[in-house]
């Protein structure tokens, strides 16, 4: 447990500035999310804003010290705004050498490594496919290096509570996590309180995980004392007082959705199929059962979609949610949606594709697919969450527009805002205009019409089971008003021209501009998960006296009435996607404009400096 | 649960029947089906905007049209699922799917068997006339073996699927089966519908454009009483006039037909058909014709909770004691407010 730091730190005041990047790396077995949740929680405690991103591998059990076996958790904390995860990690923990191996090449020039070195043995480097160890052979000289055999302080610390070898190496992540702590001087007894709460039916356990934390911040005292090891203090970032909590993604597309349910005063059917990563929707409804919330876990993803929509037929509010190959499968029902014109919330937590992909990274690629990807004309509203507290209200807004304009919805997300978690200030849930829904229960003056619409070009709501209204819906074209079955030619225009009336005619939001200026040198456009890169990377050349402005749009379709002027009033517009410029070509298409695309596909999302760089290459 | 009230009524067929003009072939035997089902929801004083008919794509599928009732013509196959999200919704209305040997076996053979597993209370009448239709007479996954269709110029040659023994392998509680001309069928739709969860009904059907008179081998009129066995619960299995049966062959543990002398069927150790014994449905959905009579009727009838009930039930136990405060979980998780002073828990 020899401590060995590289001479570069040593006397330097801190190589930390007031927002750090730390990325927590080990075996999928290292828990690893766990010690990156806890740590995200201090930071939350200490009064610092935070982005947080899990990276974790598609296998459940990879083989322990693999490549592909590493799980990796990044925190970007600080005393200001913060919008990513950060780019290049400041400190990197590394459990092993495959940890080390797949997540060095990111950590910045000076950034810290501590390493286990425990676990840096013969076997694991040969997993890991390390021809000698690199803690030992200069090769990470361009960083400071803490090594630390974690394993065996981890086990003396937990060795007066008995528990067997394996059991007390798992309390590692712990010590590890002690130590963070301590190193960013933050309160241990939160996470005390809570490892006794998890563990409360085996306090042996938890009394020696909290051993393990102690002793893991008690070591960072002691080596700071030694040597150069510092302790950091982040302050708090300025904050509207209220109540806070870290909220993900998939809980803030799970809690809107139910908010939405409730404000249209409708139950709601949660039709779902477990797939990456959108799977997590379904287990958080699945526990808000008393919320007058169904769930029901299908046969297959069109199953999940058909029950969705017969529950709307019935009269419930229909969701359902998948990502890329679940939502190509359902396609065909989306169009039967639109055709009958029943409501329906589809959330589409994208991943990278096509085909299987890379189910658990991350990726913008699916707005082809919400826009255009159905068969015939087939116009569907499509709505994108830039983050987990966005995602709360783009549900909100999703279930709006399906059950006033009697639609399916697509409501866009991505597996980087599923699993990212961001400090949420609590809503007000008054504060929320309500939009209850009225079923059609009597015979209108004028004659019962099934596709009779109002001013919004809604048709009637009736649930099967009202008297008097008895009529048939289906997949065939209808005839304009009664909804009987009409092939004729001018009827099937009109009905074509009155579902793209309607959709055309949502009410949206105008688009406003984030950040910079209505008209000037460059728009930087973006949507959904990109917000956060864009943001800071904006901020940063306006800050350098850039005429650049951040334009993020919500709805993808309609697209805001005012956005094409505004895209205008911009000398040059650019667009960064995590695809191969899809937003870039639905923007040239409605707008003529010269929109210029920025893309990556790496499955990883943008870093602020490849944002910066091409604003600068787009000024230049 | 969702309250209806049901205006206690009487209807007529004619009170079943929409202005809608009727758009199968002349001859087809889905008219027949029709009326029998027209006929049928009267009797068993069904009420039209409680009754809900589901079909997917097909021939058989147009039959929502026709119904003056709630309907909804769905995509190919997947009937099933939207009647569970609407039995789950309103587990009060009265659901029927309708739909074919192409749409519920082979495009929608995963939902047919997944709504039996699950015991969906619902009737699905399948409409096999082992073809498809409305696309034009290409073999179905129930044509024999040798049928020369567009796509099969040279005869298929994959063993057909058995509607009924498929449904009885995914758990049915109800088999029943019957074809279009017969005036049983309106009794084995009733036994269906009085079945609480999913009533599985095959019905032959004769497509007098692409496979006309496939079933006239039991179907025609003439000899039909050698041909065809009527499963009567808690009466023996006697047909060709009660000079024959089907009884068990306890050697090779199949079932085999017997000469039955003199009425004494007993003598000729004829079993007594009993509608809740699931081994001896199984063999009753294997008997195959030529050998044996087709087998017709209520087959098997051994109801068990449905699965919109469980649900239900689940749901109520979930909320019981709870309230449905979303602000209050909103608040839930990992929480902190934040003061003039700074964070605290």
């Amino acid at each position: 447990m020899a401590t060995a730091v590289e001479d570069k730190a040593a006397g330097s005041e801190s190589f930390l500035s007031d927002a750090v990047v730390v990325r927590f790396a080990g075996d999928s077995g290292d828990g690893m999310q766990l010690t990156g949740g806890q740590f995200t929680l201090s930071s939350a405690l200490a009064g610092n804003d935070f982005a947080t991103f899990p990276d974790f591998p598609a296998e459940i059990r990879a083989p322990q010290g693999t490549l592909f076996g590493v799980s990796a958790f990044q925190i970007n904390f600080g005393s200001s705004s913060i919008d990513t995860a950060g780019d290049a990690p400041d400190v990197l923990v590394a459990m092993n050498p495959a940890a080390l191996k797949t997540n060095v090449p990111t950590l910045k020039p000076g950034g810290l490594i501590i390493a286990d070195e425990g676990e840096f043995n013969d076997r694991n480097l040969a997993k890991a496919k390390y021809d000698s160890n690199p803690l030992e052979d200069g090769s990470l000289a361009k960083w400071q290096l803490l090594k630390l055999n974690i394993s065996q302080l981890t086990m003396e610390a937990v060795k007066p509570f008995g528990l067997g070898n394996k059991e007390a190496l798992r309390c590692k992540n712990m010590w590890t996590l002690g130590l963070a702590l301590w190193m960013f001087d933050r309160d241990r007894q939160p996470l005390i309180d809570w490892l006794h709460a998890k563990f409360a039916k085996d306090p042996n356990l938890a009394a020696a995980n909290a051993a393990a934390l102690n002793a893991g911040h008690a070591y960072g005292e002691t080596a700071e004392l030694a040597g150069p090891l510092k302790q950091h203090h982040v302050d708090p970032a300025p904050a509207v007082p209220g109540l806070y909590r870290t909220l993900t993604g998939a809980e803030g597309i799970a809690l809107g959705l139910v908010a939405g349910a409730q404000l249209a005063s409708l139950p709601m059917f949660f039709g779902g199929y477990p797939i990456t990563p959108a799977s997590a929707i379904l287990h958080h409804l699945s526990r808000l059962k008393e919320y007058d919330v169904t769930t029901f876990q299908a046969e297959d993803e069109i199953a999940a979609i058909c029950s969705a929509i017969g529950a709307s037929y019935g009269g419930s509010l229909g969701v359902t949610s998948s990502s890329g190959p679940g939502i190509a499968l359902k396609g065909e029902a989306m169009g039967l949606a639109i055709m009958t014109e029943l409501p329906l919330v589809i959330v589409n937590s994208q991943r990278g594709g096509p085909s299987t992909g890379l189910p658990t990274k991350t990726e913008q690629s699916d707005l082809y697919q919400a826009v255009y990807g159905r068969n015939g004309d087939a116009p569907m509203p499509v709505i994108a969450a830039r983050s987990p507290g966005d995602a709360f209200e783009c549900a909100i807004e999703a279930c709006r527009i399906a059950v006033q304009y009697m639609t399916p919805v697509m409501l866009l997300t991505d597996g980087y805002i599923a699993n990212a978690a961001e400090p949420w200030h609590v809503p007000d849930l008054t504060a929320y205009e309500a939009f209850p829904v009225e079923f059609l229960t009597e015979v209108p003056e004028g004659g019962f019409k099934p596709y009779g619409r109002d001013e919004k070009l809604a048709r009637p709501w009736v649930k099967p089971g009202t008297p008097g209204l008895l009529h048939r819906i289906g997949g065939i074209e209808k005839e304009v008003d009664t909804g009987h079955l009409n092939y004729a030619p001018a009827n099937h225009q009109a009905m074509t021209d009155i579902r793209k009336a309607k959709v055309d005619g949502i009410a949206v939001p105008d688009q406003i501009v984030e950040l910079g200026a209505e008209g000037g040198r460059l728009a930087v456009v973006g949507w959904g998960s990109t917000f956060g890169p864009i943001h800071q990377a904006v901020r940063r050349k306006r800050a350098e006296g850039a005429d650049v402005s951040h334009i993020h749009i919500r709805h993808i379709w309609p697209l805001p009435a005012n956005l094409g002027e505004l895209l205008g009033s911009y000398d040059k517009v650019i667009v960064p996607e995590m695809n191969t410029g899809q937003l870039k070509t639905v923007l040239r298409d409605q707008y003529l404009v010269d929109a210029k695309p920025v893309n990556k596909v790496s499955g990883q999302p943008f870093t602020i400096a490849e944002i910066e760089a091409a604003i600068e290459e787009a000024l230049a | 649960m969702n309250e209806i009230t049901t205006i206690a009524r009487t209807t007529t067929l004619k009170d079943w029947e929409t202005d809608q003009e009727v758009r199968w072939c002349p001859g087809c035997g889905d008219y027949a089906i029709l009326k029998a089902v027209q006929r049928t929801l009267p009797e068993i004083g069904a009420v039209p905007e409680n009754t809900v008919f589901i079909s997917g794509i097909g021939c058989s599928s147009r039959f929502p049209y026709y119904m003056e009732s709630y309907g909804f013509h769905t995509i190919h196959g997947r009937a099933p699922a939207f009647a569970t999200g609407l039995k789950l919704a309103n587990p009060a209305l009265d659901v029927w799917i309708v739909t074919g040997d192409g749409d519920g076996l082979s495009i929608g053979g995963n939902h047919t068997m997944h709504i039996i597993r699950r015991n969906l209370d619902c009737q699905i009448m399948l409409f096999n006339n082992e073809i498809y239709g409305l696309t034009k007479g290409q073999y179905s996954p129930t044509s024999r073996v040798g049928t020369s269709s567009p796509s099969t110029p040279y005869g298929s040659v994959d063993r057909p699927a058995q509607p009924a023994a498929f449904a009885l392998g995914a758990g049915a509680r109800f088999v029943g089966r019957g074809f279009d001309v017969s005036k049983e069928l309106p009794n084995v739709l009733k036994a269906a519908h009085a079945h609480k969860g999913t009533a599985f009904i095959e019905i032959f059907q004769n497509c007098i454009v692409y496979n006309k008179d496939v079933f006239h081998d039991f179907a025609a009129p003439k000899g039909a009483e050698d041909r065809q066995l009527w499963l009567k619960n808690g009466e023996p299995m006697l047909f060709a006039k009660d000079t024959k049966g089907i009884a068990l062959d306890s050697e090779a543990l199949t079932l085999k037909v017997v000469d039955v002398a003199d009425g004494d069927w007993q003598a000729a150790g004829v079993i007594v058909h009993d509608v809740t014994n699931r081994s001896v449905a199984h063999m009753l959905v294997e008997m195959r014709f030529g050998e044996f009579p087709m087998a017709l009727g209520v087959l098997y009838d051994d109801p068990r909770p449905t699965f919109e009930a469980e649900v239900w039930t689940q749901n109520a136990a979930a909320r019981e004691g709870k309230t449905a405060d979303l602000q209050n979980l909103l608040k839930k998780g990992q929480t902190w407010t934040v003061t003039e002073g700074g964070p605290e828990l």
